[in-house]
Formats: structure tokens, sequence, C-alpha cells
């Protein structure tokens, strides 16, 4: 479903954020990428959502060239991608609430839908309460839960997860790995960016390590090895 | 599609609601814009009035020999009608001539009397000639004078005036000419203040814009609400500027006309009202509506 294929990354002609990277992932699995900060995670994802174009290399998504889509085409592309980003990137002129329910605006939910279906996401990232805060008026964990709320509500078939428990407790933290597993099982496609070993070493799913921007191991039911 | 549209206004016009120290700011720099804009349209308006005024009061005068008959003189007249060059050519009749000069000098008894002693009338007939422009008064005096017609001639009043006419006119064109440089400069200040003051309020939001984009708005979708911020500013901005001017011209008009008799500012303000809120409307929410649409169109390529 998804490939990438000898991809690099070269920022400003002297980073070498990822180095010829090459791994397929199929539908409804499960991917855990793991690797030390600055080991080119994020950029993996940027790359995929086409928010950074690629020095080298290119990445299918269902035999689509993601670089190579007319931009008026690239947001059917993103809708089909939930991305719970590691700075959240929550809109800030937004509440709670409003940051939600965008993203179904997006889509083209009806009113009807993003009435019913927003309040059920925000009970289950357990914010009902905070639904009409600004993002600068949460905490770190409670943003990331937002972004969390925001990237799975539109239930999209593939969903990048940047280090989302980064900010959470152990309590929040096993919520959203159960979480994110319960949608896995119902045949969302997973890709997870983390250096919580914890959190890879319970899963026991497949793991890709980076290591500077090099894929170092791929392993089926990998265990946190750096 | 619809859903949208709602969607994008809503949006809009809570983004305008929200930020209010930035709307505050881009709806006053708009109605300063708005308010340059309508201020030399009305000064437009009262030079062109001057400048008719001052030109209407320039003309030649033909004086014909007391001998020349009505006829004569009128046939002359309307040769001259005929002549595009000529916009209006008045006859003063030796009769009419006489009374004008009587009722001009009434409060002079020694002149009255002496004119009575005279017993006739010494007063010639005249024509009264205006041109559309200072530069032909030259080809028509030449013409009344070497013409045809010169036998029938005292004299062309021209030579006397021909400095004062010349200048009236170069100053009258000037004035409009450097009015309308006026204009185009700070026309042009205006905008540029508008348009960067928009530039500014959406680089802060440029952040936001990159997201809308990665979690899947189509630029429309992201575009669209800057947008309908931009009509809301435009359209406030130039209520608020029509509301300051109604009242402002209400209260100066009589000032001002003082200074140009004959003219009155609120009634060209009234006249020219649908205009100028035309103009207005076209400034402000043009301004907004492009402003914004450039720079958002800049943050939009993630
Ligand atoms: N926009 C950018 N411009 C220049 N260099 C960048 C940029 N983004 C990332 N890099 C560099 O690329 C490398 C990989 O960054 P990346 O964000 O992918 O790391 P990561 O594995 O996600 O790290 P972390 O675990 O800390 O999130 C780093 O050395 C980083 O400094
Ligand atoms: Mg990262």
């Amino acid at each position: 479903m998804i490939k990438f294929q000898n991809i690099t990354k070269i920022y400003n002609h002297n980073t070498t954020a990822v180095d010829d990277v090459s791994f397929e992932i199929d539908g409804k699995e499960f991917v855990s990428i793991v690797g030390r900060s600055g080991a080119g995670k994020t950029t993996l994802l940027k790359l995929l959502l086409a928010e950074e174009k690629p020095t080298r290399g290119k990445i299918f998504l269902d035999n689509q060239n993601v670089h190579k889509i007319k931009p008026e085409e690239l947001p059917r592309l993103r809708r089909r991608i939930g991305v719970i980003f590691q700075d959240y990137r929550l809109l800030s002129s937004k509440n709670v609430y409003e940051n939600v329910a965008y993203v179904l605006e997006v889509i083209g939910a009806s009113d009807l839908e993003i009435s019913r279906d927003v309040p059920q996401v925000l009970e289950i990232v357990e914010l009902a309460d905070k639904a009409q805060n600004f993002s600068k008026e949460l905490s770190g964990g409670e943003r990331q839960r937002v972004a969390i709320a925001r990237a799975l509500i539109p239930r999209p078939e593939i969903i990048l997860a940047d280090e989302p428990t980064g900010n959470l407790d152990p309590y929040h933290t096993r919520e959203v790995m159960n979480l994110l597993s319960r949608i896995n099982e119902m045949g969302t496609t997973i890709i997870l960016a983390t250096h919580n070993k914890e959190v890879i070493n319970n899963l026991g799913k497949r793991v890709i390590t980076l290591e500077k921007g090099r894929l170092v191991r791929d392993d089926e039911k990998g265990r946190f090895i750096l | 599609m619809l859903v949208a549209l709602k969607r994008i206004i809503h949006s809009g016009w809570l983004s305008f609601r929200r930020q209010t120290a930035l709307s505050f700011a881009t709806v006053s720099i708009m109605m300063m814009a708005i308010f340059l804009i309508t201020s030399l349209f009305l000064l437009q308006g009262m030079t062109k009035f001057l400048i008719a005024d001052l030109q209407d009061k320039v003309d030649i005068s033909v004086y014909f020999k007391k001998d020349s008959s009505e006829e004569d003189i009128l046939r002359v007249k309307a040769e001259l009608s005929e002549n595009p060059e000529i916009k209006n050519v008045a006859y003063v009749s030796r009769e009419e001539a006489l009374e004008k000069f009587i009722e001009r000098h009434k409060e002079d008894q020694i002149l009255i009397e002496s004119l009575a002693e005279v017993g006739e009338n010494p007063l010639l007939a005249s024509l009264n000639i205006k041109a559309w422009q200072a530069s032909q008064y030259t080809a028509i005096s030449i013409f009344l004078e070497k013409g045809p017609y010169q036998e029938l001639i005292e004299k062309v009043d021209y030579y006397r005036n021909k400095e004062v006419i010349g200048r009236i006119f170069e100053i009258s064109s000037n004035i409009n000419l450097a009015g309308i440089i006026f204009s185009l400069i700070l026309g042009f200040i205006a905008i540029v203040v508008a348009f960067n003051t928009t530039r500014l309020a959406i680089y802060n939001s440029r952040e936001e814009i990159s997201i809308m984009r990665l979690v899947g708005a189509s630029s429309w979708f992201v575009r669209g609400p800057f947008i309908v911020q931009g009509v809301i500013v435009g359209v406030i901005a130039t209520l608020l500027t029509v509301l300051v001017f109604t009242i402002g011209v209400f209260f100066f008009s009589s000032r001002i006309d003082l200074f140009i008799p004959g003219f009155s500012l609120f009634g060209y303000f009234k006249a020219h009202f649908f205009t100028l809120l035309f103009i207005q409307l076209a400034t402000g929410v043009g301004l907004g509506v492009i402003s914004s649409w450039i720079a958002v169109r800049k943050y939009l390529k993630v």
C-alpha cells in the first residue's frame, strides 16, 4: 500500500535527514519507526504527507507517486491520512471543539455528523470539559490528546502517529496505545514514530529502526533495540 | 458546496470577531485608504467646478462700428456659432449695452448726467464669444480682424485680456494636472499601506494555513475565510467612512461653500452619493479581497 523507494532527504544541502531508505507497508499493518532523536523519523512522515519533497527517491501510495500528484489533487490524498503531529499543530485561532470539527468540515461531513461525532471523540480523549478552550490554554498532554482526536475523527485509512505519547503520563499512554491498537484491528494502517521503548515492546508489532537517517533494522514482531 | 460556503463565511466571520485588535487595525487602515480616496474624489469635484467657473469668466468681445446693422452682426454671430471651437456667442445690442452701463453706474450721478448730455447712445453693439479652449482665442480674434467682416468691426477686445486669459488657462490646467498627480500618489500610498496591513495580518496566520493544508483542506477552503474577512473589513470600513463623510460634509459644507461661491459640497456629495459609495466599496472590498488573496497564496504552497 505504501512504498518508500530509495528515499534520501537532504535539508539545506548539508543535513542528511534520511539516507537511501526503502521499505513497504501493507494495508492494515501497524508499523513502528524507532530511532534516536534526529534519526529522521519525522522527516519520513513529512515526506509521505508531501509536506517535504525527497531529494532522491520515490514514495508510492496505492501505486501513485505522492510527489507527482497535482497540487489540486493533494488535499484528497491528505484526507486519507490522519496525522498526530509531534508538535501537535493545533489551529491557534480555533478552540478544541473547532479544531476537531475542522477536519470533518474539510472532508465535507454534514453538520449533523459533526455535532454527533466531535463530542464523542472528545469524550474518548477525556477532553469534553475543555471543548471551548483554545490551545494556548491547554497543557502539553491535553494538546497532544486534541491532536489525537483530530487525527482519528475522520476515520482515515492511514494514521501517522509521530510520538503520540511524548507528553502523556503512563495512564494516558496506555489508553492511547490501546486506542491505536483497536483502530488498527478495525482495519486502519498505522505508522507510529517513537523513541519510547516500553511502548514498542508492549506492542510486539513490526519495527523499523533508523540510525542517522539509515534504515538499520526491519523486524516483524520487533523489539526496541538501539 | 453550499455547506462549504456557509462554513467558509462562518469561519471568516469568527476570525474577524475573535481577533479584535487585528480587525480594529485593519478596519482603521482601510478606513484611511477609503477616506483618502473619497477626499480626492470630492476635491476633484471642487477643482473641476472652480476651473469651469474660472474658464467661464473668460471671453472676448468684438465691438461693431456704430453704423453696422443688426442684421450684419447677427450674420457674424450665426457664422461664429457654427464653429465647433466656439462654445457660446452672445449678442449685446447698443441698447442693451446702454442699459447695462446705466445699471452698473447708477450710483455715479456725474457719469449718468454726462451721458444724458451726449444725447445719443455712445456704446457699441458687441458679441461676447466664449471658446472651449483658451488657445482658440487668438485664432478667433485674427479671423474677426482680418476676415471678411473686418469692415464691420471697430475693435476686438482681446489683446487687452490676452495675458489674463492665457494665465487663467495655464493655472487651471496646472491645478488639474497637480490634482491628478497628487491623487495618484496619495491613492497609491493608501493602497500600499492597506495592502501591507492585510499581508502582515495574514503573515501571522501562515502557520495555520500550512496546518489546514496538511489536514487536507483544499486551497479554496483555506483561502475562503481570509477573503470573507477581507470583505467584512472592506464593508465595515466603507460604512464607517460613509458615516464620517456624511456627518463631516453636512457640517462643513456651509464653510467650504463660502470659499467657492456657487458650489455646494453637500449638494455635490448628495448628487454623487452612489457613485461615491460604489468607489468606496470597490476600494474597501477590492483591496481587502485582492490583498488577502495575494497574501494567502504565498503560504498555500504546502
Ligand atoms: N526543516 C529542516 N531543515 C533543516 N534540517 C532539518 C529540518 N527538519 C529536520 N532537520 C534535521 O533532520 C534531521 C532529522 O530530523 P527529524 O525531525 O526527522 O528527526 P526525528 O527522528 O523525528 O527526531 P525526534 O525523535 O527528535 O523527533 C535532524 O538532524 C534535524 O536537525
Ligand atoms: Mg520527530
